[in-house]
């Protein structure tokens, strides 16, 4: 596996009024892998998450996204470098339609010369049409094609967490950030959330998840990094995180633990 | 059949089209084309800050100072220059980008109620400026403005302007609606409900906030600029406080993201006041009052309550 195609973390850690919040975090994320983030609350995941995608600026350590250095790079020209993002509490542009939702996700690959815009020029309009079928494709793909013309303002939780991946999809990530995606969903929509996170990965895309729901996790994961109190406790495949005494009794507690058997 | 038209995004702007073609049959007198090119060019600068305001989401207590600058270009430039009025038209408008630009940057790094203020606060700066600089202005009295000539046609009579600004207003409207539905103003619509997701989507914020600013900035200038050459005299209330509180009321009783909504809140702040005239001492009262009914009644705006509710009685 060469440096050209690696999520490469080193060191990362950043402070708030003088609390470590996370600290020494390393960790390389692969293509075509699911790279899960667990701890428990407070443990600084959506933290190191908000480093690693350029919300936060780190204060220690360095982020790199195919060899090149990315620390604290504007989320957008992440985003165009190919890393984007889902969030925890829904980031939906709730206004649009879905369809707009997923059109707004080409945006980096759409000519940006407003003047065009402004008098839609042939350009414009041919390229308008080439990311509604692109945006149709991946709500069809993701099973929202129903939605398409519905405002995403009325649309059910469960498929809006969902809108954001196609969303996040559509800008054609090579590394994809999802911050809980199943959080707030029934089990049949956490079932349809894993298929999807299982067809990105299948597609060649590396997945960084953090997720609370540890059946998910356990199922889904090829290896799994466990942080607490902002350090990293443990990494290794979920057999390896299952049987790992201190991660079970620390971090899982003792109903995690036989959750984490269980599944 | 017909849904299929309705539908389409340029509906509404063949609406405001035929709207101002078929006008003319119910206008009784010179008088009242005055008052519809009135309409006309507040709903151009109306729709320049619901860009602004009803798509990106960003409020703008200084709309009217743009208004101001793209008017005292046609007001100055003409008689210190001796180039023709038209071209001062596009002066202006290149002004009011470069000035919107500058300050733009820095102050749209603000948000909600501070971005209100310094908006405020720049609109009352140039207030001030076109205000006090008498020599040029001529002060609060105001000066006199050329007549605008356009291929040998001087522009003059209620009617002339009436077709003018009419066109201003159309061209505007579509020029408007090709933004809204290009990766622009997707991009911008995006910005106004998620930041944080349209920068994970690969939208520059920044860049299209100004973006916003800037258009607004030019649909401002222009309709100053009209606005001027109709009335032939010029004061400063053209960029004063009150001015762009009126746009704002605009935008937000015809109904924000909603370009006919636009217009339609133009009407009622340009129509309303002449026609409660008969109501002599208590017109601002009653103004006011219907104003306030409006927000109780229309809070989304005229326009897309009423379109909700057509749609919801239709299906």
């Amino acid at each position: 596996m060469t440096a050209a195609n690696l999520l490469k973390v080193e060191g990362l850690g950043i402070s708030f009024g003088g609390l470590r919040a996370v600290y020494g975090v390393s960790f390389e994320a692969h293509p075509r892998e699911i790279f899960t983030i667990i701890g428990p609350n407070g443990a600084g995941k959506t933290t190191l998450f908000n480093m690693v995608s350029g919300v936060y600026t780190p204060s220690a350590g360095k982020v790199y996204l195919g060899g090149t250095d990315v620390t604290a790079l504007a989320p957008h020209k992440l985003s165009r470098m190919g890393m984007s993002r889902t969030y925890q509490n829904l980031q939906v542009f709730f206004r649009l339609t879905a369809l707009e939702n997923v059109m707004v996700g080409r945006h980096r690959h759409e000519n940006a010369n407003v003047l065009a815009h402004l008098f839609t020029l042939p350009v414009v309009a041919r390229q308008n049409r080439e990311t509604r079928d692109i945006a149709h494709g991946l709500l069809k793909r993701i099973g929202l094609e129903k939605y398409a013309e519905t405002s995403a303002g009325s649309m059910p939780y469960g498929a809006l967490k969902r809108l954001e991946i196609a969303r996040a999809l559509a800008t054609e990530p090579r590394f994809l950030l999802l911050d809980e995606p199943a959080a707030g969903c029934n089990p049949v929509e956490t079932n349809e959330v894993e298929e999807t996170i299982r067809q990105i990965a299948g597609d060649g895309v590396g997945v960084v998840l953090v997720e609370h729901d540890m059946k998910l996790v356990m199922k889904i994961s090829d290896r799994i990094l466990v942080l607490d109190q902002g350090r990293m406790l443990a990494e290794g495949d979920p057999k390896a995180i299952r049987t790992n005494e201190s991660v079970m009794r620390a971090y899982l507690g003792d109903h995690g633990a036989r959750e984490a058997a269980r599944a | 059949m017909m849904g299929k038209y309705l539908n389409h995004p340029l509906a509404p702007v063949v609406g405001l089209a035929a709207l101002v073609a078929v006008l003319p049959l119910v206008l009784p007198s010179a008088y009242y084309y005055r008052i519809a090119a009135l309409v006309f060019i507040s709903g151009l600068s109306a729709i320049g800050l619901n860009l602004l305001m009803g798509y990106a989401g960003q409020v703008s207590l200084g709309q009217a100072g743009f208004m101001g600058i793209g008017a005292y270009s046609v007001a100055l430039g003409p008689s210190a220059t001796g180039l023709p009025v038209w071209l001062w038209i596009g002066v202006g408008t290149v002004l009011s980008a470069t000035v919107a630009f500058l300050v733009g940057r820095p102050i749209l790094k603000l948000r909600g109620h501070y971005l209100a203020v310094a908006t405020l606060g720049f609109g009352i700066l140039l207030f001030m400026v076109f205000t006090n600089e008498n020599q040029w202005t001529g002060g609060p009295d105001g000066m006199p403005v050329q007549r605008l000539e356009l291929f040998g046609w001087r522009v003059r009579t209620g009617v002339e302007w009436y077709w003018v600004s009419g066109a201003l207003m159309v061209v505007g409207a579509w020029v408007a609606t090709n933004l809204i539905e290009s990766p622009t103003g997707r991009a911008i619509r995006a910005i106004h409900d998620s930041e944080v997701a349209a920068r994970s989507a690969g939208v520059d914020v920044a860049r299209l906030k100004l973006v916003a600013f800037v258009l607004a900035a030019v649909y401002g200038s222009v309709a100053g600029s009209a606005y001027a050459l109709l009335n032939g005299h010029l004061t400063p209330d053209v960029s004063g406080f009150i001015k762009s509180v009126e746009l704002v009321t605009m935008v937000v009783i015809g109904g924000m993201g909603s370009i006919v909504g636009s217009v339609v809140g133009a009407a009622v702040l340009t129509v309303l006041p002449q026609a409660l005239t008969v109501f002599h001492d208590y017109e601002h009262a009653i103004l006011g009052l219907m104003i306030m009914l409006f927000m109780i009644f229309l809070r989304e705006g005229i326009v897309p309550t009423l379109r909700r509710r057509l749609a919801g009685g239709g299906a």
